[in-house]
């Protein structure tokens, strides 16, 4: 499989590449780890003619807190997540969800930027960054601006991304300490999207939920905010009837396409057994 | 389409060539520089046959431009022996162990398990599964695999392999 011809251009920094991206219109797709980009192109879903690629700009790679925020890099790998201290430390859920993605050759090249921007709702990230209020730093050639990641997504492959902008960066509010997280993910096999899976960030004080955060990865055509499901549970001590009633909101949301991971209504009752083991989980991690 | 020039380091020797934009690595290893060991098994991304080690990562070259590669330094299985023609401790346990059978994926498992061993030199049989999860092998069952890879390690650390009972 040969990919369609294309003219490569490789940037040394963020103005200069969104400088290129919007001189040189729709053909041109900026490349990040390209493992999304890269099959499409073999397969001649994606043709574009000009590939700028991210590689180069170095201010595009880096994990750092700053104040009560984590900040990090569109070009951050996956693998250079899970083997952060700051993230094992402060944000344990991303490297629990980043070793879930695909396999460990991917890892290594796919990114942080790369998966929450492409707007496949198969990606795990998207629905952990509308989990945890994530928002997303965004650079055009003459403006920079931020968008919630839960205002990101618009559809499959539709996000509020404009043409010849690119993400830079990916700002997440760290939670409080000794909070209980967990991402549960179905799937068939080791590098396949998930059939569902959720992504739970809460707070416990005294036996009972401060705050609950719930995200659903898969079972729409875009990644999914539970937001009813978490006031649900909020000031409850995640008894079994109300998590019953928060999990039923949460499928409620869920609108999957029935493929081959199975069909529809089966999809959003995994979504709901993947919602209540990361509940479980994320409880029993949770500091009182 | 306009080439591009590319200079990269290939099993310890520079290589400079004009590549177009869009050749794939595993395509410029296997067809430019006549390095067949890295093989094209599904091309999709999934199999890990065309498994190479670039700049201290396993990439799987038929997901790799060779311009994105400019620069790099990568190994392939034909530069895992010692520079005296004797195996690699990976290569020697494969061989003990009965890594393989028809030997397909055999030249991306080694580099693979090669980089996750330089990772952790001491890995569990879980690790070692979980490392070794982007590598297809549709002839072995895995299991000789993982006590190949128990074996280098053991053979890097001095110390005598022990295979565990079953």
């Amino acid at each position: 499989m040969i990919p369609g011809p294309f003219a490569y251009h490789r940037p040394q920094s963020v103005t200069e590449a969104v400088s290129m991206l919007s001189d040189l219109g729709e053909d041109a797709r900026a490349l990040a780890g390209g493992h999304s980009l890269i099959p499409m192109m073999k397969l001649r879903l994606a043709t574009p003619a000009h590939l700028v690629d991210l590689a180069g700009v170095a201010d595009l790679k880096f994990i750092r807190a700053d104040g009560a925020d984590i900040v990090i890099g569109a070009m951050t790998t996956q693998h250079e997540l899970i083997g952060s201290d700051l993230l094992t430390g402060k944000l344990p859920l991303l490297r629990e969800a980043a070793l879930v993605i695909a396999d460990p050759q991917v890892r290594y090249a796919g990114t942080l930027g790369g998966n929450v921007a492409n707007g496949d709702p198969g990606n795990d990230m998207p629905a952990v960054m509308m989990c945890l209020g994530a928002t997303y730093e965004i650079a055009g050639k003459s403006a920079r601006r931020r968008i919630p990641a839960r205002a990101f997504y618009q559809g499959a492959y539709l996000t509020a991304l404009e043409a010849g902008e690119i993400l830079t960066a990916v700002r997440i509010p760290a939670p409080p300490a000794g909070h209980g997280f967990a991402y549960e993910k179905l799937k068939r096999k080791i590098g396949d999207y998930a059939t569902a899976a959720a992504a739970v960030v809460l707070s416990m004080s005294g036996g009972r939920v401060a705050a609950c955060s719930i995200g659903l990865t898969n079972v729409a055509e875009t990644p999914l905010w539970a937001e009813e499901a978490g006031k649900i549970l909020a000031g409850s001590g995640l008894d079994a009837a109300t998590v019953k009633q928060a999990v039923a909101a949460a499928e409620a949301i869920t609108a999957p396409a029935t493929d081959a991971r199975g069909p529809a209504h089966y999809r959003t009752k995994m979504a709901g057994v993947m919602l209540t083991r990361a509940l479980a989980r994320a409880q029993a991690r949770a500091g009182a | 389409m306009a080439k591009s020039q590319v200079s990269m380091k290939v099993n310890g020797k520079t290589v400079d060539a004009l590549v177009e934009p869009r050749t794939l690595l595993i395509h410029f290893l296997r067809e430019d520089l006549n390095i067949t060991g890295p093989h094209i098994g599904c091309e999709t991304s999934h199999c890990g046959a065309c498994t190479v080690d670039l700049d201290g990562k396993s990439v799987k070259s038929c997901t790799v431009f060779a311009v994105q590669a400019n620069g790099a330094d990568i190994r392939t299985i034909e530069g895992m022996a010692n520079a005296d023609g004797t195996l690699h401790a990976l290569q020697e346990g494969f061989r003990e162990m009965h890594g393989l059978q028809c030997g397909f994926c055999t030249p991306g498992m080694i580099v693979r398990a090669y980089r996750l061993l330089q990772e952790n030199n001491s890995p569990s049989e879980e690790d070692i599964r979980h490392g070794i999860s982007g590598n297809l092998c549709r002839c072995t069952g895995y299991q000789n695999i993982v006590k190949a890879i128990q074996y280098a390690a053991a053979k890097i650390n001095g110390v005598p392999f022990q295979e565990a009972a079953e």
